[in-house]
């Protein structure tokens, strides 16, 4: 269990406690966080779970992989942090972690 | 007087209601009924990671009830809605209880095709539908069973391809001359055919299925061609019907899915309906559509949810779809119902290519396989009804990106 902060595109802060092991996309909906959409289920097939890992976290995060990437390629307005958030698993390492949310998702 | 939203049925377009009708600032009563006895969850799933027990059924949960109530949404498992009284605007359950809505949602879904013939309901015939369905199957789906598989959809090869994953020995049969008929152009059919068999599945096209036999269980399928197959295990997969029995019953207009407009609004403007048993006026396709989807369905949740808000909103993406298969993973875009010309970019014997499907030049629909970068573009090119040309999109020193206008 650990904290993730999600910044709305306004700016607004929402600090929700993760299980280790939970993707931060399922912790957005789980949360009722508005801007994460998640539409494949975590399947990695849709991108409507797009989110800007902050800069003080990126490496942390680790680098996506290549269906990641592709995916990525496609969404709006596409950032070097920029992440899905289903792919994201939480650990221990990833306490603290703040994750920025894109003003839209298609 | 306060507001009561009451959705029947907790799927996939029910559950993103809820969230949707917070997120708006809904702040009124939400009421959410569902007939199976679990918290909503995600179907695509169980012909795919649950049926091959790489997912448990937690994990197949959209979210935990906690959310519910964080969010107070109330959340009836278990118990059918009986009818509607438009009139006086309420529901009955079945176990009585009478529930006031000032507006109500059709997420009622579908289920499950049932094979019209005598021992189809015998214990070893299938469908995957519900967790029920999976739970029944899993204990007749062990490694050497022969499983035979009835349609040549989505479903049947999802369920084909996790057979052969746990080593049983999977016949499939569909009466089309084609795999994916209803959906797919004549190429992706082939390509799915050859994929399939190479994998080890009987594949058998134009094969009707016209009488089961056998006692308790059924031993046998007899083709039309009079062929008789062996099998253990017999997965139904011909087809959803839409749940639309209570909208009927309340008079509301039904043909094929509940007929809605383009916000999702029934022919009572305080109903409304989205997912698998709606029949919508889309935005984008600017016909009828019935579709079966994800997307589809939390897109539909949504609209009802901004309209029920006062907001603008209407129901116009690009339908989209994916299927997981072996390593495969096939994204689509659009519908390709009336194409002219269908173009191909990539390498089929590489498993990794894009099918275009053209309309007047137009990119009306995409079917991309292990290429979820062309998938990314497609959606944009399909949305924006693009045209282009043959050549041009078959020529992969063309950046299909440098398409979009």
């Amino acid at each position: 269990m650990g904290q993730v902060t999600y910044v709305s595109f306004d700016g607004e802060q929402t600090v929700v406690d993760v299980p280790n092991g939970d993707n931060l996309m399922q912790a957005a909906i789980d949360n009722g966080i508005s801007g994460i959409l998640g539409d494949c289920g975590g399947g990695c097939a849709c991108a409507t779970c797009h989110c800007i890992v902050d800069d003080a976290w990126a490496a942390k995060t680790g680098e996506p992989d290549e269906i990641e990437l592709d995916m990525l390629d496609g969404v709006v307005d596409p950032k070097p942090n920029s992440r899905l958030s289903c792919q994201i698993t939480m650990s221990d390492e990833l306490e603290g972690l703040v994750i920025h949310l894109p003003e839209s998702q298609f | 007087m306060s507001e009561t939203v009451v959705i029947i049925g907790a799927g996939q377009a029910g559950c993103d209601m809820t969230a949707a009708l917070r997120q708006q600032g809904f702040d009124g009563r939400i009421v959410m009924i569902g007939e199976e006895p679990v918290l909503p969850y995600r179907r695509p799933p169980l012909s795919k990671a649950y049926l091959s027990d790489e997912m448990t059924e937690e994990q197949l949960y959209i979210k935990p009830a906690s959310t519910y109530e964080k969010q107070n949404v109330e959340v009836i498992t278990g118990v059918r809605v009986e009818r509607i009284d438009r009139a006086a605007k309420n529901v009955t359950l079945a176990n009585g209880e009478v529930i006031d809505y000032t507006k109500l949602a059709f997420c009622t879904g579908g289920h499950a095709r049932r094979l019209p013939l005598p021992g189809a309901e015998k214990p070893n015939v299938h469908y995957v539908r519900t967790i029920a369905d999976i739970e029944k199957l899993k204990a007749q789906f062990l490694p050497g069973k022969r499983l035979l598989i009835i349609g040549g959809g989505y479903i049947g090869l999802e369920a084909a391809a996790v057979g052969i994953k746990k080593e049983l020995r999977v016949t499939l049969v569909e009466a089309m001359p084609r795999l994916l008929a209803r959906v797919t152009g004549p190429e992706l059919s082939e390509y799915y055919y050859c994929v399939h068999s190479a994998k080890g599945v009987d594949i058998k096209l134009g094969a009707g299925v016209d009488a089961l036999e056998g006692g308790e269980l059924v031993e046998r399928v007899v083709l039309a061609d009079g062929t008789r197959l062996e099998a253990d295990v017999i997965i139904v997969g011909i087809g959803l019907i839409p749940n639309t029995e209570l909208a009927e019953a309340a008079a509301l207009e039904v043909d094929n899915g509940i007929l809605v407009d383009q916000q999702c609004r029934s022919s009572d403007p305080d109903i409304f309906a989205a997912g698998d048993c709606a029949n919508h006026d889309h935005g984008f396709l600017l016909r009828r559509m019935r579709l079966e989807s994800v997307p589809n369905a939390s897109e539909g949740a949504r609209v009802i949810a901004a309209t029920i808000c006062g907001k603008e909103a209407v129901h116009n993406g690009a339908p989209w779809f994916w299927s997981d298969q072996y390593d495969l993973k096939l994204q689509m875009v659009g519908i390709n119902q009336g194409y002219e010309e269908v173009v191909i970019r990539g390498s089929m014997e590489e498993n990794s290519f894009s099918a275009f499907y053209l309309c007047g030049g137009v990119i009306i629909s995409a079917d991309t396989v292990n290429r979820p970068k062309d998938f990314m573009v497609a959606k944009k090119l399909v949305a924006g009804r693009v045209k282009a040309d043959a050549a041009t999109l078959s020529d992969e020193s063309v950046e299909l990106k440098s398409l979009i206008a």
